[in-house]
Formats: structure tokens, C-alpha cells, sequence
């Protein structure tokens, strides 16, 4: 009887530490190995720097073009109230 | 100019639609791949930016010995432009040099003295809009200054070593590569005659309501 005792106390001890030791981290570096070339995996990508840079020039000239648009209308606006204004005088 | 004003801005749009495809259909560089690409719009926007402060140099000189308002126009509006295609040129450049170099930018001379080159247009622009009267002949000085400095930016490369690719790049361009590149510097040259025109446009009608404003305060 007391043999049996010590069978499931020892399986229920073995059952409920097993895990703890399964979950245990991996095993830490021990060394560096060098390699020459960067893995493909850790490249920064080319395409979307390319992208960004063609699209920067698109909404530059973009924005430029509407920066010049915008004042000619307020200038425009400015003449026509002047023009409205000088006949009266 | 109104009559070329509208095929001037079609030609250049239809470029920028073109260059992209000439861009694409051109080889890819040895050693930098898919990312060396930017070069066929990051030098354009250089030589658009030196042809600007060309233009701009030359009128500001007009204007300053012998003070045509229509010279202080083509200058102001060349300093302009000079700054929008700089600012082109230093967004491109660190894009390219993030993947090419590992760094988004390295204060070499090159690269120091083209900042350094677009502060003094940016300076221009804002003597221009905040320094009052008689800004104009001063803003025409620092076009000429910024004139003086072209040659120190294209030639940083020659003179002092910098990690930049050397002016003998353009020239011994393979044709596949060359055929690309100078359409793409077409390209922005065009856009330059496009933007100047413009701008140069909007001067004349700011020019035009400030005599309206001087005629209603007689």
C-alpha cells in the first residue's frame, strides 16, 4: 500500500514539474559566427524608398503649382474689389 | 505667352508621365540595385535647382546695376523655383543614401555645402517677403552669392573626398542608362520653364495691384 503511495506521488511530482522544464527558455549564445553578406531577410527594401522619393517630387510640384494658383486668385480677388472701388471716386 | 504657356505645360506633363517608364525599362545598377533608380530624378532636380539660380543670378545682376523691375520679377521668381527643386534634391538624396550608404545623411562637403546652398535661397525667398523696403536689392545680392556657390557644390566631389558618387558618373553613362537620364533632365527642365512662367506671371499681376493700390490712395 505504502509502495503505491510512493508510485503516484512520485508520477504526480515527475507529471507536474514536466512542464516547468518544458517552458525553460533555449539555451543562450555561446558564440558569434560572422557571416559576409546581410541575410535577405534583414535588407531594407529598396521599392519603397524609391516610391517615396518619386511620389515627394509629384506633390512638390504639385503643391507648388497650387501655392501659385492660390495667390494669383487672391491678387485676382484684391484687383477686382480695387477696380470696383476707383470708378466711385 | 499665354499662347505657349498651354503647350509648354502639356509637353512637361507628359514627360513626367513617360519618365517613369523609360526609369523602369533601364538597367539596374551593379552594386545598388533597384534604389540607385532615384538618380534618374535626384540629379534632374539638381540641375534643375543650378539652372534656376543661373537664371536667378543673371537678373539679379540686371537688377541690381541697372534696377529693371523686370528683372527683380525673373530673379524672384527664379529663387523661387531654385528652392522647390532643392528641396526635391534633399529629400531624394537622403531616400537614396538610406539604402546605398546605411545613413540618412553624412555632413560631408557635398552634401553640407548644398544645404547650405538651399538656406541661402530659402533666406532669399523670406528677405523678399519680410525684410520691407528695398529687400529687393538685397535679396538680389544673395541670388548672386548663392550664384558664386553652384560651382563649390558640383565640384565638392572632385575637391574634398566624400562618400558622394563623382561628377564622371554622368558622363560615362551607358546608353541604356544615359537615354533615361537625360530625358528625365529634359523632363525637369520643362518643369522649370513651366514653373517660371507661372511665376514670373503671378509677379506681373502682384506688380500690377500694387499701382491699382497706389492709383486708389491718389
Amino acid at each position: 500500500m505504502s509502495l503505491r503511495r510512493l508510485l503516484i506521488a512520485l508520477t504526480t511530482f515527475v507529471m507536474s514539474t514536466a512542464p516547468a522544464f518544458a517552458l525553460q527558455p533555449p539555451a543562450g549564445q555561446s558564440e558569434f559566427v560572422p557571416v559576409d553578406a546581410v541575410p535577405l531577410a534583414d535588407q531594407l527594401p529598396a521599392a519603397p524608398l524609391l516610391i517615396a522619393a518619386y511620389a515627394f517630387v509629384w506633390i512638390a510640384a504639385t503643391f507648388y503649382i497650387w501655392t501659385i494658383w492660390r495667390r494669383m486668385n487672391k491678387v485676382e480677388d484684391e484687383m477686382r474689389a480695387l477696380a470696383q472701388k476707383l470708378p466711385h471716386r | 505667352m499665354r499662347k505657349v504657356f498651354a503647350p509648354v505645360c502639356a509637353v512637361t506633363g507628359l514627360m513626367f508621365v513617360c519618365a517613369p517608364f523609360l526609369i523602369a525599362r533601364a538597367p539596374y545598377e551593379s552594386t545598388m540595385g533597384l534604389v540607385q533608380k532615384i538618380f534618374y530624378f535626384h540629379v534632374p532636380s539638381w540641375f534643375a535647382m543650378f539652372t534656376a539660380i543661373g537664371i536667378c543670378g543673371v537678373a539679379s545682376l540686371i537688377h541690381l546695376f541697372r534696377t529693371s523691375a523686370k528683372a527683380d520679377r525673373i530673379s524672384e521668381a527664379a529663387a523661387e523655383i531654385a528652392v522647390v527643386f532643392g528641396m526635391m534634391g534633399l529629400v531624394t538624396g537622403p531616400l537614396w543614401g538610406r539604402k546605398a550608404w546605411g545613413v540618412w545623411w553624412q555632413w560631408d562637403a557635398k552634401l553640407t555645402i548644398a544645404l547650405l546652398l538651399e538656406m541661402t535661397f530659402i533666406s532669399s525667398v523670406l528677405v523678399r517677403k519680410y525684410g520691407g523696403p528695398g529687400s529687393d536689392k538685397l535679396a538680389s545680392a544673395v541670388g548672386i552669392f548663392g550664384l558664386a556657390v553652384v560651382p563649390f557644390v558640383y565640384e565638392a566631389v572632385n575637391i574634398w573626398r566624400t562618400i558622394h558618387p563623382l561628377t564622371s558618373v554622368v558622363p560615362n553613362l551607358p546608353a541604356t542608362m544615359g537615354l533615361p537620364f537625360w530625358f528625365s533632365v529634359a523632363a525637369y527642365m520643362m518643369l522649370l520653364l513651366t514653373f517660371l512662367m507661372l511665376r514670373v506671371n503671378l509677379g506681373k499681376r502682384q506688380a500690377a495691384l500694387d499701382e491699382l493700390y497706389l492709383a486708389y490712395e491718389d
